[in-house]
């Protein structure tokens, strides 16, 4: 699976506001609403489900990445977005580094094959060291856009 | 001239090469949670196998990757039923084989939900 069967263009964002974990969640999933990803009546729903599954154990990975994510009936299939917060945020983490770098999922119940393909399509390009730091230092959403496209293209297709 | 290996230094011996030969122990598990082994339990098995001093390592039908790392660990996208090797080298390899194994075995701990996660 490739950034472009899930991230939503334009609910990338470069530079977050919030700092603290409830905080940008929530303003990664207004990015879906006003991307028309997600409807805005079901925000408070998904952001509550995420906050809950972070409860579970931090999805903060390590090496300043963090992947929040929830199912939701409300969605058909697999959405995404991607942000980044300069400053950082306190994740929870893994290795306790902040965050800087976001993968937000919201996955239908019913496809958990599609939401560990995305899993596994972000971890493996963040494998790639310059790719992580060319992500977290974007200076807007169509760096962060291009970096995934070429991600895309050198990527096996799965 | 040979040397002269009594039953006393020929145990010696042995204990010194089994100290510096690396123990290289495997077995198969079975993904048994219906989401497959996504985030939750793939950290769960990254803490795990970091607590041994062990190389852990995980083969799937393509890969192998390490397990004490939860980004190679995902990118195993390993779906309910896959088969996977698990590989432990090194002086605490047999404790850290039964470990992982049976975090497998217990499915992660891992209910099912119905409540949206």
């Amino acid at each position: 699976m490739k950034f472009s069967d899930f991230v939503a263009t334009d609910a990338i964002r470069s530079h977050v506001d919030a700092h603290t974990k409830e905080g940008v969640i929530r303003e990664m999933a207004q990015s879906l609403v006003d991307a028309g990803s997600i409807a805005a009546g079901d925000l408070e729903s998904i952001v509550k489900a995420i906050m809950k599954r972070e409860d579970l154990g931090s999805t903060g990975i390590g090496r300043g990445v963090a992947v929040p994510h929830t199912k939701h009936p409300s969605v058909n299939r697999l959405v995404g977005t991607v942000a980044v917060s300069h400053d950082g945020v306190d994740f929870e983490s893994l290795d306790g580094e902040p965050v800087q770098l976001f993968f937000l999922l919201v996955s239908p119940p019913d496809r958990p094959g599609d939401h560990l393909r995305a899993l596994e399509n972000i971890s493996r390009q963040l494998r790639d060291e310059a790719f992580c730091r060319q992500l977290k230092s974007a200076k807007g959403p169509m760096d962060i856009q291009h970096l995934l496209e070429e991600a895309d293209s050198h990527g096996v297709a799965s | 001239m040979n040397p002269v290996v009594t039953r006393e230094n020929e145990a010696l011996l042995i204990e010194i090469r089994d100290s510096m030969s690396e123990q290289v122990v495997s077995r198969e598990v079975v993904v048994g949670m219906s989401q497959g082994l996504h985030a939750r339990p793939a950290d769960q098995l990254a803490r795990e196998a970091r607590k041994w001093q062990s190389r852990i390592e995980l083969l799937s039908d393509s890969q192998r990757v390490d397990g004490k790392s939860i980004l190679d660990v995902l990118t195993l996208a390993a779906e309910a039923g896959t088969r996977l090797v698990v590989e432990a080298t090194g002086p605490d390899a047999r404790e850290a084989l039964e470990a992982i194994g049976s975090l497998f075995d217990r499915n992660f701990n891992e209910q099912e939900r119905n409540d949206g996660q």
